[in-house]
């Protein structure tokens, strides 16, 4: 197996008064270096939690969470320089109200890099949205500006890129764009995609191994394969099958 | 009508003349208000996008303070700021009273909660994911919340506008702890007090027209640098 890049055991996360967690890992879950790792689930199933987890953007409320190594729990902060090593994309992207080459520079910047013209500029490329570079990141449409959002995640080449939900509430066109650029990243430089979707055919297109997240419990994780043909969990199979699990 | 008008035309005379105690009463009227709203911004505008971006415990009751303090009677913040600046109370050994310093001092309390308000409300405007969002691109607390305060820039301008309003146009503060000392504290709004209650309305319409021109010229440079760095609209 390839280098574990994170390694999360009996994770919870709660948040204020709520009775039930939003997500609690009975199991180890293991992420490697390089793979595209697909989190599936219903709605309020808790995979943007564990999302948000996984970005190191909130602590888990017990249990570790190892990430390239170091241990992190719900005292332990990440230090600056490992968060910058991941990167997440979210469902709904708030951009900056400037053009889209400063939204995408913004990684950058705030990183102290100065030179950033060529790195937004390859970024672009690689959307395709080089032609829209100085234009007003108001005048996108939803799938542009969701391209951008990804873009802005790309430029600073994280080892892992998180994306929640990224093509939820777009049309099949951009579908099939955000898809073949998430494809071309995994390919060209082999980063690590943890991609969270309710979009079991996207999952079946785009994951190396899936996970099923059933109210904050991890249910079953597998190969592309194994998840689909062969499901151990009647829930698993009910959910590949499109019946309704709760 | 007529004394509008004749207060009109001698407003322009008195420009036109250059009249000395006028000039003296614009510089230090512009003077004390600028110094006191470049401090005020200084408190205000930190302490406003704390109290939008903030969650704690007596959270709502700072913001019902801003919310008293943004509508301070300027007599009441002058009888205060006496009382401290008296030589009987705690700050007189500063000997401050009847002096600009005074004034500066009044004025800051008065815009201070008037920007932190303003400030508060426009940072509040800006989608609450966004420093989440730039967060999780690698940007620290500060940086996330610089660029929260860049995207609330019009509303910020708009804090900075209506502190400066408040200020220059107030009269019973400057009044109080200024004194309208003739070459020393006295400013445009006291001097037109003066010059009602001398029965010199012309007088005292033009300095009001003054007044008038004035804070109509600086709200029309602040709008076009506001509309220079506004974002552009679909």
């Amino acid at each position: 197996m390839s280098e574990i890049l994170y390694r999360l055991e009996r994770i919870t996360k709660n948040y204020g008064e709520r009775r039930t967690a939003a997500v609690a890992l009975d199991e180890s879950l293991v992420i490697a270096r390089g793979e595209i790792f697909v989190l599936v689930g219903p709605s309020g199933a808790g995979k943007s939690t564990l999302l948000r987890l996984l970005g190191l953007i909130e602590p888990p409320s017990s249990g570790t969470l190892e990430f390239l190594g170091a241990r992190l729990d719900a005292h332990t902060q990440p230090s600056l320089v490992l968060r910058r090593r991941v990167v997440l994309v979210f469902q709904r992207p708030i951009l900056l109200s400037a053009s889209v080459g400063a939204n995408i520079a913004y990684g950058l910047q705030v990183r102290g890099v100065r030179k950033v013209e060529a790195k937004v500029d390859c970024v672009l490329e690689q959307v395709g949205l080089h032609a829209l570079k100085h234009a007003s990141a108001y005048t996108l449409s939803g799938g542009e500006a969701q391209r951008v959002a990804l873009a802005r995640a790309l430029v600073v080449q994280p080892d892992v890129l998180l994306l929640d939900e990224p093509t939820a509430n777009l049309d099949p066109y951009n579908v099939a764009l955000i898809e073949q650029i998430i494809q071309a990243i995994h390919r060209e430089k082999q980063t690590t995609i943890v991609l969270v979707t309710h979009n079991i055919f996207q999952a079946r297109r785009l994951a190396e191994r899936v996970g099923l997240l059933l109210s904050g419990k991890l249910i079953e994780v597998g190969t592309r394969e194994q998840f689909f043909e062969q499901p151990r969990d009647p829930r698993t199979r009910a959910f590949v099958n499109g019946e309704m699990i709760y | 009508m007529t004394d509008l008008v004749s207060g009109f035309l001698q407003a322009i005379e008195l420009l036109r003349r250059g009249d000395t105690s006028l000039s003296q009463i614009v510089v230090l009227s512009l003077q004390v208000s600028g110094i006191a709203l470049v401090i005020a911004a200084l408190f205000g505008l930190p302490l406003g996008t704390w109290l939008a971006l903030s969650r704690f415990r007596t959270r709502g009751l700072a913001i019902a303070l801003i919310y008293t303090g943004m509508g301070l009677p300027p007599v009441v913040v002058g009888l205060f700021v006496y009382l401290f600046l008296s030589h009987a109370g705690p700050l007189g050994f500063l000997n401050w009273l009847f002096t600009p310093n005074a004034m500066v001092v009044a004025q800051i309390i008065i815009a201070t909660p008037l920007i932190a308000g303003f400030a508060m409300a426009a940072v509040m405007g800006v989608d609450p994911e966004l420093r989440q969002q730039l967060h999780s691109l690698g940007a620290t607390r500060v940086q996330a919340t610089l660029a929260v305060l860049r995207e609330a820039r019009v509303g910020v301008v708009v804090a900075l506008v209506a502190g400066f309003g408040g200020i220059i146009s107030e009269v019973g503060a400057v009044m109080l702890v200024g004194g309208n000392i003739e070459g020393a504290t006295r400013v445009l709004t006291t001097a037109i007090v003066l010059e009602t209650r001398q029965g010199q309305f012309d007088r005292a319409l033009a300095l009001g027209l003054i007044l008038l021109v004035l804070s109509f010229f600086i709200n029309l440079v602040v709008f076009v640098l506001q509309s220079r760095g506004a974002p552009a609209k679909v």
